[in-house]
């Protein structure tokens, strides 16, 4: 974290004293998980609803960012009236495993009083699933209505299902996929690499030296960005447009500067973020993601993950997403359809990209809503 | 729902035993996987091409995935269910005869229905005009129609036949789903039937094999 911000936010969060013992074999001492929740729980503790974020996601699903200020990241999804009615529906988030918004992460103390920078254990989207569990056991639900997530929130929601079947009634992995690809792996690769390249990353112990690796990170976050849209969308949103700059107006040419509209839209990007989020945590969370392959987990085949499951998916791809693309979800929903599990399937057209779940899309927030409603029938919810 | 359901559909609807596990394949607006939930307490499910179609039927709560009876039913284990369900659509499909196997390998009987290529009208016109027939069943031009495996009452039974599947029931419906009369005689129900349902069982492989006697 940037010195200097209002860094002393307190999230809420469960402390669980027993740690967690994680999928590389290393014991953590002690596991905190930050979380928010909105609605009410009924009294059979029926209604609740997990919401997993995405790699730069956080729990503060439902309300105003405390530390940017900024509208709830999935505000067209979650609140009173929306598809995750929270008037109906107890909704729980958590800040990841890894994180850096109050769970344990690279940012934390160790047990020998420095942070842990790079020093922090590799993690799974497992273990992280794993700790989300401890979360849901201790606000002391048993089986969850359903878990929605988005893109690495997606591959959280396979996880669950896979791992505590009888712990979802319902699943909705949008925009994600069983594994994570070569081209994804490599993407990742080019930002962990520009963090390392920053001097000021300094090992990852950056914490005391009063700077961040804001621009390893900020470039990091640029790349990404390009992955999470569409050619689509950033033809439509810049085409080839110039900036307003003096040099231009007057037809001149300049190698460097504030040139074209999508640049600075990028850097823009990249500036913001880093505000945000620690680089260790970038690290931490782009490599579980990159780990990330359910089927290996049980042999190397898909079906066998969900073999009998009693959970009904709704499996959701976006037509011009190519970083997650419909092929990998249709892949999930055939894996699901060899487990005879119940699952809906639906691409979404949109030229939004990978982006898309996060944006405005009444399909997708139509399909969401009258899954959940059916499910919610179907389990005996009261409307 | 408040809308009506197509009468082919109700006839379908009511040959299927409550509760159980239906596979509809190109289950269009769900109306049938929706009367079967609700009134009969099975677990339907739905495959559909069209995608808006898919979008507005999720969007209802009913459980469809995307995909077709060509390449999707390859996915699924055998015996999943106790009924798949083909209406209005194997006349569209690539190989209706692979169609079929796969829908008799997932489930233990299929229920089937298509538009007669033999009735009167359609023998007629190609007759009288020499052109192919357009009637209010077969509505589009040649060059227009998915239908691209039309058959007759007559081919079917001889597939099913050639296949060794036993027909359990079946019966011969006019365009408006209602039951034409021609049950007992089935060169009059491809003569007069403007569509065919039937429910197909395949006969299990130790009867097939049975030995003579």
């Amino acid at each position: 974290m940037d010195q200097g911000e209002p860094q002393e936010i307190r999230h809420q969060s469960a402390r669980f004293a027993d740690g967690l013992m994680l999928d590389c074999g290393v014991q953590l001492p002690e596991l905190v998980v930050a979380y928010r929740t909105y609605g009410a729980l009924n009294a059979a503790c029926s209604n609740a609803i997990l919401i997993c974020h995405a790699l730069t996601g956080d729990q503060y699903v439902g309300e105003n960012h405390p530390l940017t200020g900024k509208p709830p990241w999935w505000d067209q999804v979650v609140g009173p009236g929306r598809p995750v009615d929270t008037d109906r529906y107890f909704v729980i988030c958590t800040n990841v495993l890894g994180g850096c918004m109050g769970s344990t992460g690279p940012s934390d103390l160790r047990p020998d009083g420095r942070r842990w920078g790079m020093d922090f254990p590799p993690i799974t989207i497992r273990d992280m699933v794993r700790a989300q569990k401890k979360l849901v056991e201790f606000l002391g639900i048993d089986r969850l209505f359903a878990v929605v997530g988005g893109s690495m929130g997606g591959m959280q929601v396979l996880q669950w299902a896979a791992t505590y079947p009888d712990h979802v009634f319902a699943a909705v992995p949008i925009a994600t996929a069983a594994y994570h690809s070569a081209q994804n792996i490599a993407f990742n690769e080019v930002g962990r690499q520009a963090v390392f390249a920053d001097p000021d990353f300094n090992g990852g112990q950056y914490y005391d030296t009063g700077r961040t690796p804001a621009a390893g990170l900020g470039v990091a976050r640029m790349v990404a960005h390009i992955t999470y849209l569409s050619e689509e969308a950033l033809n439509r949103k810049f085409g080839r447009r110039l900036q307003d700059n003096d040099l231009l107006r007057q037809g001149g040419l300049a190698l460097f500067g504030d040139i074209f509209q999508v640049e600075s839209y990028l850097q823009h990007q990249g500036s913001t973020f880093v505000r945000r989020f620690d680089a260790n945590s970038y690290l931490t969370i782009t490599r579980a993601m990159d780990y990330f392959d359910l089927a290996a987990e049980h042999g190397g085949d898909l079906p066998t993950a969900f073999a009998g499951t009693p959970t009904r998916f709704c499996v959701i791809s976006f037509s011009s997403d190519w970083l997650f693309p419909t092929a990998e979800s249709r892949a999930v929903a055939r894996a699901l359809n060899r487990a005879a599990a119940n699952v809906s399937f639906v691409e979404v057209e949109t030229d939004k990209g990978h982006d898309a779940f996060l944006l405005d899309e009444p399909d997708l927030h139509r399909i969401l809503a009258g899954f959940l409603a059916g499910c919610a029938r179907h389990a005996g919810l009261a409307t | 729902m408040a809308k009506k359901m197509r009468l082919d559909l109700r006839l379908i609807a009511e040959m299927v035993p409550p509760g159980a596990r239906v596979l509809d394949i190109g289950c269009s607006d769900g109306a049938l996987i929706d009367e079967l939930t609700r009134t009969r307490g099975c677990d339907a499910r739905g495959i559909e091409i069209d995608m808006a179609e898919v979008t507005r039927t999720v969007a209802r709560g009913l459980p469809v995935m995307h995909g077709d009876a060509d390449s999707d039913l390859e996915h699924y284990p055998d015996r999943a269910f106790d009924y798949v369900v083909l209406s209005r659509t194997l006349q569209a499909v690539e190989r209706p005869r692979e169609v079929l196997r796969q829908m008799l390998r997932i489930g233990e009987r299929a229920i089937v229905s298509f538009p007669n290529f033999g009735h009167w009208q359609v023998r007629w016109q190609l007759l009288w005009s020499g052109r192919m027939p357009m009637t209010s069943v077969w509505a589009r031009p040649w060059h227009e129609t998915p239908n691209i495996h039309p058959c007759t009452i007559r081919d079917f039974f001889m597939l099913c036949a050639e296949e060794g599947y036993a027909v359990e029931r079946w019966l011969a419906i006019d365009e408006g789903g209602r039951k034409s009369p021609w049950r007992r005689f089935s060169s009059l129900a491809n003569l007069f039937g403007e569509q065919a349902l039937f429910q197909l069982r395949r006969i299990s492989p130790a009867i097939a094999k049975a030995p003579k006697a």
